[in-house]
């Protein structure tokens, strides 16, 4: 089977839907003649022409807002937005409009399109190239939010939500383009071409969206994750020598609670990690649901391991980051509780 | 001389304020007839001043003059009025509706009726609005069905929209009437997108963006016109100027630029002025920029130049902002009053037929209002389902729905 990057996973992805579906367009800043800044959609233009991928003025508002229209005209809009940091002036397109339409006209019309932007950290990008705003999106009604982990996944899930009838944010941990990244920054990454979720199989197929899978199963304690997460929980696994299980969650909203409630039922702890910072972050909707839904299996109370809440800074990226040592004290602690 | 020293901080302010004596002095009105009509595939940069007179066709003594006259027939024109008065009627009874305590809020057209009716009979079949909340006269010009218009302000059991959106939000597809949102401006880059997508498509059909005088402060306005010049998109970006954002004047949003339409110049768009209470010059200055988006021209951005006579909606009380008497001093009158009278100048209507047609229209309305609210009231009667409340968030319903929907019972 072929080997792939995530960007090469994530091309192809959106050259078999173009070739399957002329319904299917892509668009965003850069995207168009050069490819995109990660080149995740380089030769889409070459191959399907300029009607079907272009370049944009630089306006989040406006390539959500046009695509909303152009979904609404019955188009399959996949749209770019360079990075999650600059999502926000398409934050109210994507609220108030792109989650709501399909309620708001009952049915009258849907918005099938699909944002994706790199999200994460881990490249030394500060601020404005580092940010995981996941929550802002799982907390809005409507929405559909995936953050696949690596290139098998990335492929599949990119295409099923390009065919879903509703509106997907697709966060790409920019992390991952190149390799599983686990948090050791002073080593250097295995290549997803040595990886074996690097095999992606070519044409068509799907991710569904909505099912989580178990990375490592394990009996002590279930570690929730999603993108670079899981890279970083495998370290720590393996580095305390904790049986951890650990979930790739994959789709957030909607989330696979079924997996999740079995799996803590089964372990009875549970330590929840993410990038982004703790205070509201999707670690509390996830602990919520763990204490709501298996209480009484539980051993130890529900930890989670995130960014902190500072905004994401520049020289202190590795302080910063919760990384392999950070999650492994937690696990730890879990187990000792 | 120059200023030295502290600086000054500007806040503009109306010319009147409550008490005061209306004053549109400002307001520079050209005769009717007076602007000329370029042909369609004109240089933008020929037609600069469009975006800062007022094209005109019906004047003093209503006659139809000028260059943008003609274009429409007897039959047609009685039908326009007929479209305005039922729109005026159906506010009327409405407004009324809301008072009463049927519905939890209204926003009428006083004044502007003229602007959605006529733009309505200058598109095609399939081409698709994105409108504002003063823009019903799309769909009764339409013949969208009005018990199914106050079924949707009634939220009550036979509304499409399930109950689920705020009254007169309307979503008419098939009638080329895009959702409302009710959050302002996000339409307006939505319309280009449309038109975008028609072009992709190599289809026939336009789009037509609407907004306020006071929205096209909002970014989404001039991201709009930037997609909307960059493609060339078939789309006619329309600013309805009617004088007052809530309580805000014009002068707020619009600051030095002197005119709404001359935003668009800016982004080399054609771009004209219209005297929005002339159902004449609104249908010909739509049908003119209709067929541009048309003919692979591109946009053009139109202001109609109307006045809110009505208060914001059924939450605004505008005597607290502006003068009682500012509507009477309006200077461009009102769109029914002109267009009857210049059917009676052209010998086909009548005051007493008028005042024949508004009884007959207003019991049309009422009739239609009776068979609303037998399918009920927002408080009273039939009304949506809780069960509709969970429906259409997904087209398919997530598991974490499923289950609040259980525990709400239903």
């Amino acid at each position: 089977m072929p080997r792939r990057t995530m960007i090469e996973a994530i091309r192809d992805a959106m050259d078999v839907s173009m070739g399957r579906d002329e319904r299917v367009i892509v668009f965003g800043e850069d995207v168009g003649f050069f490819g995109g800044v990660f080149r995740c959609t380089q030769g889409l233009q070459a191959k399907y022409g300029k009607s079907r991928c272009f370049d944009t003025p630089i306006s989040e508002s406006g390539i959500v807002g046009s695509a909303i229209g152009m979904a609404a005209y019955g188009l399959k809009p996949c749209v770019e937005v360079q990075f999650a940091d600059y999502v926000y002036p398409a934050y109210d397109q994507i609220v108030s409009e792109a989650a709501r339409l399909r309620y708001r006209s009952n049915g009258d019309f849907t918005c099938p399109i699909v944002v994706r932007m790199p999200t994460g950290g881990g490249i030394f990008g500060g601020q404005t190239h580092s940010q995981s705003p996941e929550a802002l999106f799982t907390h809005v009604s409507g929405l559909k939010v995936v953050v696949p982990s690596n290139p098998h996944d990335a492929k599949g899930l990119l295409i099923a939500a390009i065919e879903d009838p509703d509106p997907v944010i697709f966060l790409e941990p920019k992390r991952l383009y190149n390799g599983p990244f686990d948090g050791h920054h002073e080593r250097p990454v295995t290549p997803w071409s040595k990886h074996e979720l690097g095999e992606v199989a070519d044409g068509h197929y799907t991710v569904p969206l909505g099912k989580a899978v178990i990375r490592r199963p394990g009996a002590a304690v279930t570690v929730l994750a999603y993108g670079t997460m899981v890279y970083v929980a495998q370290a720590a696994a393996e580095e305390t020598g904790i049986d951890a299980e650990i979930i790739d969650l994959r789709t957030l909203l909607p989330l696979d609670l079924e997996t999740i409630v079995d799996s803590v039922n089964r372990t009875g702890r549970c330590v929840i990690v993410h990038e982004a910072t703790l205070t509201s972050g999707f670690g509390a909707e996830l602990s919520a649901l763990v204490q709501e839904n298996c209480f009484y299996h539980l051993e130890a109370p529900v930890v989670r391991v995130a960014g902190w809440d500072t905004p994401y800074p520049h020289a202190q990226e590795w302080d910063y980051f919760p990384g392999p040592a950070r999650l492994g004290r937690a696990l730890v602690e879990t187990m000792e509780a | 001389m120059a200023d030295a020293g502290m600086l000054r901080f500007h806040v503009p302010e109306p010319e009147v304020r409550p008490g005061g004596t209306p004053d549109f002095s400002d307001v520079t009105i050209p005769k009717a007839g007076s602007v000329p009509r370029p042909e369609i595939d004109v240089d933008p940069r020929d037609i600069r001043d469009l975006a800062f007179s007022i094209i005109r066709v019906l004047n003093r003594a209503g006659e139809a003059v000028g260059p943008w006259a003609g274009l429409l027939s007897d039959d047609e024109l009685l039908e326009g009025l007929r479209h305005m008065m039922t729109l005026r009627s159906f506010d009327a009874r409405m407004q009324m509706a809301q008072r009463q305590g049927k519905t939890s809020f209204y926003m009428q057209h006083l004044g502007e009726e003229a602007v959605s009716c006529a733009f309505r009979k200058a598109l095609a079949p399939g081409d698709m609005n994105f409108p504002t909340y003063r823009q019903a006269g799309l769909l009764i010009a339409d013949g969208y069905p009005m018990v199914t218009m106050m079924n949707q302000i009634y939220s009550n059991e036979a509304d499409p929209l399930k109950g689920r959106q705020l009254p007169i939000m309307y979503s008419s597809k098939e009638h080329g009437f895009f959702s409302i949102s009710g959050n302002l401006a996000t339409q307006y880059i939505q319309a280009v997108g449309w038109a975008m997508a028609s072009a992709i498509s190599n289809d026939s059909k336009i789009a037509a963006a609407w907004i306020g005088d006071g929205s096209t402060a909002e970014s989404d306005f001039h991201s709009a016109l930037v997609f909307a010049s960059t493609y060339k998109a078939p789309v006619v970006l329309n600013v309805v100027n009617n004088q007052w954002a809530i309580s805000t004047f014009q002068g707020i949003a619009r600051g030095g630029s002197g005119t709404f339409a001359a935003r668009g110049l800016g982004f080399g768009i054609p771009s004209l002025r219209v005297d929005g209470n002339d159902y004449l010059a609104v249908h010909a200055v739509a049908k003119w920029a209709a067929e541009r988006a048309r003919k692979n021209l591109g946009p053009t951005l139109v202001e109609y130049v109307t006045y809110r006579v009505g208060a914001h909606s059924s939450s605004d009380d505008p005597s607290a902002y502006r003068p009682k008497a500012e509507s009477d001093a309006w200077p461009l009158g009102d769109p029914i009053v002109r267009l009857k009278n210049h059917l009676i100048q052209r010998g086909v209507w009548s005051d007493e037929r008028h005042t024949q047609a508004e009884a007959e229209i207003l019991e049309t309305v009422i009739a239609a209002q009776r068979e609303a609210e037998r399918h009920g009231t927002l408080h009273a009667g039939g009304k949506p389902s809780t069960r509709d409340m969970f429906e259409g968030v997904y087209g398919e319903m997530p598991p974490h729905l499923r289950r609040q929907r259980q525990q709400a019972g239903v």
